[in-house]
């Protein structure tokens, strides 16, 4: 009974309506629920993702090619020149990292560095009758290994085994399902070169991504020159860092310093990651709109104990009580819905999240996987509580504002 | 005569509008301690609205009111809540007790708003009013198990609850039968005689003005004496 007189007075005016106080909390408790399941899920999702990508290809990988088109030598000498090249043919050039070498060498001084160079082209494979375009990437599997952590999503056979057998292949089990190939069969490559070896599984890897599963294979740097036709020529060196998230502005130092086309994991995944983007767009608003219902629930049942307690009102401001101690009053009821609902949202969120966390499925997509992933996260609990109270903050402070500023003479004349 | 309690010093009330609206105009008026004042007049003569301003529910939009000397016209509206809160008690015609709270819940309002005692003498205070007021035992009840002249007791009880000085009453026998409104004005002429709280009351009832110290007589919003009211009536 020692509660403020502000308090009891806030309480009885939602007490008074608990119908519409419980819909209201539910309201409320619903748009944190499902804003705290669908967080854990994107969020799970995306950084299942990036795991994925940052451990199944190179953090850094440097290109054979250049990212403006080479200066014509007429452009060069008359810098600003009113010069117009017509039928220019650019020279071919032999594609490739010149002195590959020497770089990879250079850059595996630099510390938190891992180097492999690799020459990855185009090939069919061939089964039976199956064909299938594919991604021969020519590796030095000792280098690889430090540079990927494919090792580690090797399904059967292991990336050393390429040097073990005469022609190796290692390819992902989505390829290797498609051309119905299993461990130890032969098949044909056939380069664009015209170029065909005849190689055999000696491993098969499965990352998750499917783009991946179903794109590559692996095949000893050697070989892939031979395939290609391409003596001596290396077209990537494949980084990975200890510091994953400063590939950004490695790669921008290693583009300065040799001129080629140097690509961060998050710039080769720049696509996915404006899907992520969007994705939280959608979620944010999505979430957003329940809230707004939600506001709109608590701006209703506010509204109306305002209008009902006119009276109320009225004598309590003759009785002394402030504009001030008013808009308190039902500002305490807009937040105790907005309170109750937040930590009544955090059970739906929690249940949601673990129900989620409990499905089995089989769906393919970016990523092929059997379950959700999801993200834990206390922020998340945090972020909705947040939300729910700002949200029913303002839905109340509107109302509240009226309930404040009402003539106390006005309603007294019209009540008597 | 005693110090002014609250003093009117020329006030008029107009409601702003396309056509502005005089509610009461020119009113100089002064209230001493233990006074029982009844305004009276025809309807719409402004009674009410003179009432509203002297006890700053609403302000004069011309002249101003002194309460104890205090000027009120630059007080903020939170100033004025606090003079309302301590000084002034209000009694309308409708009970306007809160149908939530019980009777004793009802009387403990003022002075849980006031605060400055623990809970446990502001409730031996309200007992205490509400016995004086012959409502000892309703205490416990909700303003619906009453009658509406043990309401109107109640609302009384309320006015009073912070020791005010003054007791301000719209109609408060208006809607009492007989004997429930001598019972109000008992308690009022008490209030006036023994504690020498000032009670302003409007009344239409003749019989009840009678019983109080002093008439305030309000035509059109201006103040008249007694004899230029009846002199109309009488030459009807």
């Amino acid at each position: 009974m020692a509660r403020p007189l502000l308090l009891d007075l806030a309480l009885t005016h939602i007490l008074g309506r608990k119908r519409q106080t419980i819909v209201s909390v539910i309201g409320v408790a619903m748009g944190v629920g499902f804003f705290i399941a669908m967080a854990a899920l994107m969020q799970g999702f995306q950084g299942y993702f990036v795991d994925t990508v940052i451990n199944a290809s190179p953090h850094i990988t440097v290109r054979d090619q250049f990212r403006e088109p080479a200066v014509q030598p007429v452009a060069a000498a008359f810098r600003g020149g009113a010069v117009l090249l017509h039928g220019l043919k650019p020279r071919d050039e032999i594609r490739g990292i010149r002195k590959a070498g020497t770089i990879v060498s250079a850059l595996s001084e630099w510390p938190g560095l891992s180097v492999a160079p690799s020459l990855d082209g185009p090939v069919i494979l061939r089964y039976g009758s199956a064909d299938k375009s594919a991604v021969a990437i020519g590796i030095v599997p000792e280098r690889e290994v430090r540079v990927t952590q494919l090792e580690d999503d090797m399904v059967e056979g292991h990336l050393t085994d390429l040097a073990s057998a005469a022609n190796g292949i290692v390819m992902g089990l989505g390829l290797a399902n498609k051309l119905g190939a299993k461990m130890g069969d032969s098949l044909n490559a056939i380069s664009p070169a015209g170029v065909i070896l005849r190689v055999k599984v000696v491993g098969l890897f499965r990352t998750g991504i499917v783009s991946l599963d179903e794109g590559q294979a692996y095949i000893l740097l050697k070989k892939a020159q031979i395939l290609q036709s391409r003596a001596n020529v290396i077209n990537q060196i494949r980084i990975r860092l200890t510091e994953v998230d400063a590939a950004r502005e490695v790669a921008a130092r290693i583009e300065a310093l040799y001129g080629y086309r140097t690509e961060s994991w998050q710039e080769a995944n720049e696509g996915v990651f404006g899907v992520f983007r969007i994705q939280n767009a959608i979620m944010y608003s999505t979430v957003g709109a329940i809230m707004i219902v939600a506001a709109f629930g608590i701006y209703n049942i506010i509204s109306t104990v305002v209008y009902e307690k006119s009276r109320d009102i009225a004598i309590l401001k003759s009785i002394g009580l402030t504009e001030a101690d008013i808009r308190r009053t039902f500002l305490m009821q807009g937040l105790m819905i907005g309170m109750i609902g937040a930590v009544l949202g955090w059970i739906i969120g929690f249940g949601l999240t673990s129900l989620l966390a409990s499905i089995r499925f089989d769906v393919g997509g970016m990523v092929r996987n059997d379950r959700f992933f999801l993200a834990w996260s206390l922020s998340h609990y945090w972020a909705g509580g947040l939300f729910s109270l700002v949200a029913s903050a303002v839905a109340a402070w509107i109302p509240a504002r009226r309930a404040a500023g009402a003539n106390p003479v006005d309603i007294i004349r019209g009540a008597a | 005569m005693t110090a002014a309690v609250v003093e009117a010093r020329g006030i008029g009330r107009v409601l702003p509008g396309p056509v502005p609206v005089t509610l009461v105009e020119g009113i100089d008026l002064s209230i001493g301690e233990g006074e029982f004042v009844a305004i009276t007049g025809p309807s719409g003569s402004g009674k009410s609205s003179l009432l509203y301003l002297l006890g700053l529910l609403d302000r004069p939009t011309s002249g101003t009111v002194i309460l104890e000397g205090r000027d009120t016209a630059e007080a903020d509206a939170a100033e004025l809540a606090a003079l309302r809160l301590s000084k002034l008690g209000f009694v309308f015609q409708f009970h306007f007790l809160l149908p939530e709270f019980t009777v004793l819940g009802n009387v403990m309002i003022p002075m849980r708003k006031l605060g400055g005692s623990p809970e446990a003498e502001l409730r031996t205070r309200a007992q205490a009013l509400l016995d004086d007021l012959g409502l000892g035992d309703q205490a416990a009840k909700l303003p619906s198990q009453l009658s509406g002249g043990q309401r109107q007791r109640v609302a009384i009880a309320r006015a009073l609850a912070n020791r005010p000085r003054v007791i301000l009453a719209d109609e408060p026998t208006g809607n009492l039968d007989t004997k429930s409104a001598q019972t109000v004005f008992d308690i009022f002429a008490r209030l006036a005689r023994e504690t020498g709280t000032t009670v302003i009351t409007v009344t239409h009832d003749e019989g009840l003005a009678a019983q109080t110290s002093r008439r305030v007589n309000l035509v059109d919003g201006r103040l008249v004496t007694r004899s230029s009211i009846d002199a109309p009536l009488t030459a009807k």
